[in-house]
């Protein structure tokens, strides 16, 4: 069985139907791309990976536990545990503006640090001993909210604001902060579509970066030559189906589809323009 | 008297002004938040019944409603004014302005939630944070930096509505003015307090801007 394995996506918005039925899998540590012109479907698909948007049908099982499916129920709790296989990077990043970059990256794990402190406490009588477990985490999560800033090349950006950063610096702490939860898939949505062309080029190094680490990942991109070139796996998106899916090298190959031709040769239009 | 006793004379109006300030702000400022949250409410019937308390408290005057609150317990349960008690009036004044301002403020903290980009709650639920952290620790602190502007309006009227508690008899230091003014055959009894309401919302303009500026750390979009 695949590590990510997606079967019968469906998900309506009102008349409107978006995804009318998508099926793939993924291997642990691919890195997948989902390309497609805008309407196609392809962020509403990410969405509900991502727990965001709840598909109308469909099943999706990750590392051998399946998350949605026939007869699956979730409540708030549960369903934020299921969220925490995956980790998502949003094309407006979407950091809280009032703390710092360190803090962005360290907050979700410190709130679940406290849930699992609580359940700690109920087995653990000693007062050092509670103290102890709490220090030790604490220390870890920080440390590791560094290592993950040393990463994205933002060491010395720990103690800054949201604002005191570029776009490009800022989804760099956006990718540190999704990985601080260690997400079993990153999700990426259009990571590099709300900022200047000068500052995408850092932001995809942190990502090719990432695929050297052999993490899974989920691209929805417009940038061509990038879903090229990191890419396993590339899926084309049309009017809410997979039009067509294959290797970069079969997918740019040529001579695959007409909506698939005419699509890549419109991305190339504006790419030159 | 002179100008400077004239001050002196309004102090103790002015001790009751103070109290019905900081007892109004404290009340009114979190129970405008649950109105708030009962305003935005899912369940219908909640909402609707806000909005009709928030449409009420802002849509009639001030004056009337502490009339409203003061004579409520003998138009509701037939009590004789003079059972409720020495604190009545002052009571009565706190929680006629309380549940007045509290319409304002929720008003104010509705714009303030729904301005928030619908993409700090997407970027809490992908990290696994609960909704109520989600609300008290990312939503409220960018809440209360948009709305501070708004807030600080409302607590400068605040400093000057607090004469309206002379309606139904409580003498602050309006009350006191008037009744020296009347004494003394002069209007300087209100020049002074004019001149002490006016430095009291120069400190209260001191105090939010200084707020302001702790919270000017970080930026908003």
């Amino acid at each position: 069985m695949a590590y990510l394995e997606i079967k019968d996506f469906t998900k309506s918005f009102g008349e409107n139907q978006v995804l009318k039925g998508i099926d793939f899998t993924l291997e642990k540590g691919e890195v997948l791309s989902i390309i497609g012109s805008s309407g196609s479907g392809k962020t509403t698909l990410l969405r509900c990976v991502n727990f965001l948007e709840k598909p109308d049908f469909g099943s999706m099982t990750v590392d051998g536990e399946t998350l949605i499916g026939d007869g699956i129920k979730d409540t708030e709790r549960t369903l934020r545990q299921k969220r925490l296989n995956f980790g998502l990077v949003f094309q407006s990043f979407n950091l809280f503006p009032h703390f710092t970059v360190i803090k962005n990256v360290t907050l979700a794990p410190e709130l679940l640090l406290k849930e699992n402190y609580a359940a700690f406490c109920k087995t653990e009588r000693s007062k050092s001993a509670r103290k102890e477990y709490l220090a030790a985490k604490r220390t870890e999560i920080h440390e590791t909210g560094k290592e993950l800033l040393a990463k994205v090349g933002l060491s010395e950006k720990a103690e800054s604001y949201p604002w005191q950063l570029s776009g490009g610096q800022q989804q760099r702490v956006a990718i540190a902060r999704a990985l601080a939860m260690r997400p079993k898939v990153l999700c990426f949505d259009e990571p590099t579509s709300a900022l200047d062309p000068e500052l995408t080029g850092e932001v995809l190094k942190v990502i090719r970066s990432l695929k050297g680490d052999g993490r899974t990942m989920i691209i929805v991109t417009h940038e061509m030559e990038f879903a090229k070139n990191v890419s396993d796996k590339i899926i084309y998106l049309a009017d809410g189906k997979i039009e067509d899916c294959g290797t970069p090298e079969e997918i740019f190959g040529g001579a695959r589809s007409e909506k698939l031709n005419a699509f890549l040769a419109s991305v190339n239009d504006k790419g030159e323009a | 008297m002179n100008f400077f006793e004239l001050l002196w004379a309004l102090r103790d109006g002015l001790i009751i002004s103070v109290e019905i300030f900081f007892l109004t702000l404290a009340l009114s400022l979190p129970l405008g938040l649950l109105i708030c949250l009962g305003r935005m409410s899912k369940i219908k019937p909640i909402a609707w019944f806000f909005k009709l308390y928030i449409s009420v408290m802002r849509g009639t005057p001030l004056m009337l409603q502490l009339f409203v609150v003061y004579f409520l317990p003998y138009y509701l349960f037939s009590v004789k004014l003079k059972y409720m008690g020495d604190n009545w009036l002052f009571t009565a004044v706190i929680a006629g302005f309380a549940l007045n301002y509290a319409a304002y403020f929720a008003e104010i903290y509705r714009g303030g939630i729904s301005s928030v980009p619908e993409g700090q709650y997407e970027a809490a639920k992908v990290l696994g944070i609960s909704r109520s952290k989600t609300f008290f620790i990312i939503i409220l602190p960018q809440v209360f930096k948009r709305v501070l502007p708004a807030v600080t309006n409302e607590i400068i009227t605040l400093v000057k509505d607090t004469s309206l508690a002379f309606a139904i008899g409580l003498i602050e230091m309006f009350t006191r003015a008037k009744q020296l003014a009347s004494k003394e055959v002069s209007m300087l009894p209100y020049a002074a307090a004019a001149l002490i309401y006016y430095l009291f919302n120069l400190a209260v303009a001191g105090v939010m801007s200084f707020i302001e500026k702790k919270m000017n750390r970080y930026r908003i979009k």
